[in-house]
């Protein structure tokens, strides 16, 4: 292995224990803008994918095929897109948004939507039809039905809006185009790997991306732990229930 | 069709069986006509309120035998401990005894039928739909699907059950109505039906010459 790579291993782990408030700070910012822009294009991601996923309507092809289209559309230019709107003579300038935090988390909100949109109605189409003829037959009303597939096909709900965070976590385009990559107020961990490179840092540069694979590798991770750990509490919920209400207690 | 018989549904595959059994769970619409009950006219969501289908491939929710015994119950407004003790005698009702806490989807097929099976009785329909309840099972499964079928006449539930297997129609049904390409070719009590058809393609599907 290179000794560069060796050495930016080192230095990642060393940052990581250092102490550097700048550097947590990188992380915070990160994690918050991605997170709370995933959580942003939730609020009308699945409305619009349950549409797509649960109705059938004229057109909805044509949206759905809009959507996947949409979901490589490269960070720069939806960036620079934002960048024009977000600007002083923009349609949003008065909004001044341009290189703030929450101007990136916008950014990324829109950038993550096709994704949640097109993996959550692809799930939500995908599930078993029978799920829906059976909830209908035991008679549940059409929300119940919607309801009873929604949860059928939770987890790869959860699997997308992953998807979305990390897709948002690692982008770079709209953080330095919309965000500037202001040093302790706009700067995330995909542009201050920039910066580092930028500077001739390799070592640190590398030691951002490693602590950025880190996390994206633990979201995930976390999240089929939760799956894993849900279905068993399920089991455990039940066993509970029943015991109860066997036994009393 | 009367409360307290067994209606069995024959007819080669293709036939229309399942597609009359689920316009008639109101899960899908007719080209034309409407189904009555009671002399009345009654739309699909009437419909999906009194008449409940068995699956031919049973489906369930991928949770536990008791949420999946427990749902319909639950939609209307019945209560855990009520809930508890008509789940406990349904599922004994078709051998399944202390199942409540097994994962639905776990279960074996025969056994994901006899579910299936014990959460339609819950809901005490007015109209039970059984689409070929008993196909790809194995002999004892299949035998006991059948008691379970039984023990539910007289109870005021119309059973119709979709079968192509002759033996078990004559077995357990009051009375056959034998479906050809989508029209229905004779009803009668299963005994006449099967001693003496009065229809030409009656007699060649219970002699085995039908062709498709």
């Amino acid at each position: 292995m290179p000794d560069v790579i060796v050495q930016a291993f080192q230095q990642a782990f060393q940052l990581i224990f250092s102490g550097n408030p700048e550097f947590y700070a990188t992380i915070y910012r990160t994690l918050y803008v991605s997170g709370v822009g995933t959580l942003l294009a939730c609020t009308w991601s699945i409305p619009i994918a349950a549409a797509l996923g649960l109705y059938n309507f004229r057109g909805k092809w044509v949206i759905k095929g809009f959507f996947s289209a949409l979901i490589g559309v490269p960070t720069v230019a939806l960036g620079l897109l934002l960048y024009l709107l977000m600007s002083r003579q923009g349609e949003f300038g008065f909004l001044h948004l341009l290189y703030t935090v929450n101007g990136i988390m916008i950014g990324q909100a829109i950038l993550v939507t096709p994704i949640i949109v097109s993996f959550t109605a692809n799930a939500l189409s995908a599930s078993d039809t029978q799920i829906r003829d059976l909830a209908r037959t035991l008679g549940a009303s059409g929300m119940r039905t919607n309801l009873a597939i929604m949860r059928e096909t939770f987890w790869s709900m959860i699997l997308s809006v992953t998807a979305a965070f990390n897709r948002g976590f690692g982008e770079l385009g709209i953080a330095t185009i919309v965000g500037g990559g202001l040093v302790g107020e706009t700067n995330v961990l995909t542009t201050s790997i920039a910066l580092q490179i930028n500077f001739g840092a390799f070592q640190i540069a590398m030691a951002y991306a490693i602590v950025l694979m880190i996390i994206v590798f633990a979201v995930t991770l976390i999240i089929s732990i939760i799956e894993k750990l849900k279905q068993r509490e399920e089991t455990l919920k039940i066993n509970y229930k029943w015991f109860t209400l066997r036994w009393g207690g | 069709m009367q409360g307290d018989k067994i209606v069995a549904l024959l007819g080669v595959n293709g036939a229309g069986k399942t597609t009359l059994l689920r316009i008639i769970a109101g899960l899908d619409k007719p080209d034309k006509g409407t189904i009555q009950f009671n002399d009345k006219p009654k739309s699909d969501a009437e419909l999906r309120q009194i008449a409940t289908l068995v699956f031919q491939r049973s489906a369930m929710f991928n949770r536990s035998v008791y949420d999946n015994l427990a749902y319909g119950l639950k939609i209307r407004g019945a209560k855990d401990t009520e809930i508890k003790q008509r789940l406990s005698e349904a599922l004994c009702s078709v051998g399944l005894t202390d199942f409540e806490k097994r994962k639905a989807k776990k279960t074996s097929g025969g056994e994901q039928q006899r579910i299936a099976l014990a959460r339609a009785f819950l809901l005490e329909p007015k109209i039970l739909l059984l689409d070929e309840p008993t196909a790809n099972l194995d002999p004892n499964s299949a035998a006991i699907i059948e008691r379970a079928i039984l023990s539910r006449k007289n109870k005021n539930t119309i059973i119709v059950i979709s079968t192509h297997n002759l033996t078990q129609a004559k077995r357990i049904g009051d009375e056959v109505i034998h479906i050809h390409a989508g029209e229905i070719v004779e009803s009668a009590p299963s005994a006449e039906f099967f001693d003496n058809p009065k229809s030409e393609v009656s007699r060649k599907f219970i002699d085995g010459e039908l062709d498709f």
